[in-house]
């Protein structure tokens, strides 16, 4: 029996590993694989994300993309501005994190189904108000970012890829501090039974709440990091239902609730999509469905139960 | 002797339907009292509304000299009312420690999980769930959920614990079990307000009773001077029973 200390030193020894092991990426891939690379840990921040609010407590958020597209927006008027490129990523998070603490605030009082349909419609009311505030966000043209000046192409692939790492690895930071701390375990109780945590002294009104700004905030400085990376942006694209979408996929893919499930899900799910998709291209959404009713049914606990099921088998 | 709570004319309506209504109540510091009434009399609504969970509709509820009446559930809990369900409610899927750990840490004032783990495993070992602690909340028997909910309730560090009915599916020698239990519990100076239908298990606990029927408070005293009472009698058995009963013992 792991004592819960140990669990979180091993952890943070395998992220550590991981992490580092990627890192080495830039010096052996040419540009096709970096460019993967940094969707697949753009893509991971998103899972990690996600997985705060959906896999630790419990609530199936659909808000990934609204937090997405208002970072990316956010990140990408403020350097309209001539605030730096730093700063504006800084900004954004600071936006969806407030952003999503206000509306935690409102939405979070619905559970289940009605949660999940109140936050798949946020995405939707920004996209429109974004579309029709033409000054500012450049409507329906999109918006163009500026281009980093003296590097070349494979400096930019490399750099982009290190800031995805970069936030990919503080999300996994705080996933683990998370976990293995006070927040995690009042959000694990929140997820089985909400009233007997209240009960018990959880406040979950700021438990939960916390958990979805902490989702928010990796989410929209992801979306302004990747504004700049692919240097113009419009509203059809930031704030795609997919974005939403995904990250679920991925979690549940790989484990909700777990702290490398959603990394595992990430490049699994990506892999997919690399090796299978672009031979369905016309069917490639319903590919997508098929594979989130196939993990319901057969694998709800994901990649990461199997380990945990042949764990418990071999232990009588 | 002071008050440690304190009910002042509370009412609790749901719609039209008052299903606590006017009830004055004080409970004192270290004492065990009941609170029986026949089914629907409103015996958990007003457990509700001392937790927080259904707050009063009217009158104030102090307790240990603060008004606790707007609490949330958490607030209630953190200051110092402990309660166990009805219907026992674990988290299924965390191990047996760490659902008395989760009460510790939340509401009794555990400084660190790890604090919370080892007082956890102290409640444990004393309602007798200590070899169990590890394994996962969903694998135990009733009687012995019963005692998770009573180590939870011990965690929370209550001042005052709300049971509400902890004994009902016991067979009879686990409620002498849960009986040494709860004694053992308020000699550690707990007060103890417990919602129960077994007699034995009133009059065995509890130096006073108070009957709820229909949401009104009907009677008030010791265990076996209120069973005589024939306003009880005909809450639970009805007018004509009360009628003969009381015929019987003055005829």
């Amino acid at each position: 029996m792991l004592t819960p200390d140990t669990a979180a030193r091993r952890d943070t020894v395998i992220a550590v590993v991981v992490f580092a092991l990627i890192a080495l990426v830039p010096f052996v891939a040419d540009t096709y694989w970096l460019r993967l690379g940094t969707t697949v840990l753009m893509y991971a921040v998103l899972a990690l994300s996600w997985n705060f609010i959906g896999g630790m407590a419990g609530y199936p958020s659909f808000a990934t993309a609204a937090f997405f597209g208002l970072g990316a927006y956010a990140g990408g008027v403020a350097q309209k501005f001539g605030v730096g490129m730093w700063l504006a990523w800084g900004l954004a998070g600071l936006l969806a994190l407030l952003f999503a603490a206000a509306l935690g605030l409102a939405l979070l009082r619905m559970r289940g189904h009605y949660f999940a349909i109140a936050s798949l419609v946020v995405a939707e009311v920004l996209r429109e108000i974004i579309n029709s505030a033409t000054d500012l966000t450049g409507g329906g043209m999109g918006l163009n970012l500026p281009l980093r000046a003296g590097q070349s192409v494979e400096a930019q692939a490399d750099f982009f890829f290190w800031t995805m790492l970069g936030l990919a690895a503080l999300a996994m930071a705080a996933t683990l501090a998370v976990q293995h701390g006070r927040l995690g375990f009042g959000l694990r109780c929140i997820q089985q039974n909400e009233s007997a945590a209240d009960m018990l002294g959880v406040n979950t009104t700021a438990t939960k709440t916390s958990a979805f700004a902490l989702s928010a905030v990796f989410t929209g400085i992801a979306g302004a990091v990747y504004a700049s990376w692919v240097n113009y942006i419009e509203p059809p694209d930031v704030f795609d239902v997919l974005y939403s979408v995904k990250p679920i996929v991925m979690v549940l893919l790989g484990g909700a609730g777990s702290v490398f499930g959603p990394l595992i899900g990430a490049g699994v799910f990506l892999g997919l999509e690399e090796i299978v998709w672009r031979r369905f291209l016309e069917v490639h959404s319903g590919v997508l469905g098929l594979l989130i009713v196939l993990l319901v049914l057969f694998l709800p606990s994901g990649l990461a139960g199997i380990a945990r099921r042949r764990a418990k088998a071999s232990t009588p | 002797m002071s008050a440690l709570l304190e009910l002042r004319a509370v009412s609790r309506r749901f719609g039209g339907l008052a299903a606590v209504n006017d009830v004055s109540l004080s409970v004192n510091r270290g004492e065990i009292i009941g609170l029986i009434g026949p089914n629907g009399a409103g015996k958990t609504t007003l457990v509700n509304v001392i937790t927080g969970v259904h707050p009063a509709s009217a009158g104030t509820v102090m307790f240990d000299g603060r008004d606790v009446t707007r609490f949330a559930p958490w607030q209630a809990a953190r200051a110092g009312i402990g309660r166990t369900f009805q219907i026992v409610q674990p988290f299924p899927e965390l191990t047996v420690v760490e659902n008395v750990a989760a009460a510790a840490l939340f509401a009794g004032g555990a400084a660190s999980i790890r604090e919370a783990r080892s007082q956890a495993h102290q409640h444990l070992d004393f309602v007798g769930l200590g070899d169990l602690a590890h394994r996962s909340a969903s694998a135990l028997t009733l009687a012995m959920r019963k005692r998770l909910e009573l180590a939870k309730g011990l965690a929370m560090r209550p001042k005052l614990l709300l049971l509400d009915e902890v004994n009902a599916g016991l067979n009879p020698s686990e409620i002498n079990q849960a009986l040494d239990l709860i004694q053992a519990i308020a000699s550690r100076g707990v007060t103890i307000l417990i919602i129960e239908h077994l007699m034995k298990v009133v009059t065995t606990l509890c130096s006073r009773v108070v009957v709820l029927h229909h949401g009104e408070l009907i009677a008030e005293g010791p265990p076996t001077e209120v069973m005589r009472n024939p306003k009880v009698v005909q809450a639970y058995l009805g007018k004509r029973y009360a009628a003969q009963a009381e015929g019987a013992t003055h005829g």
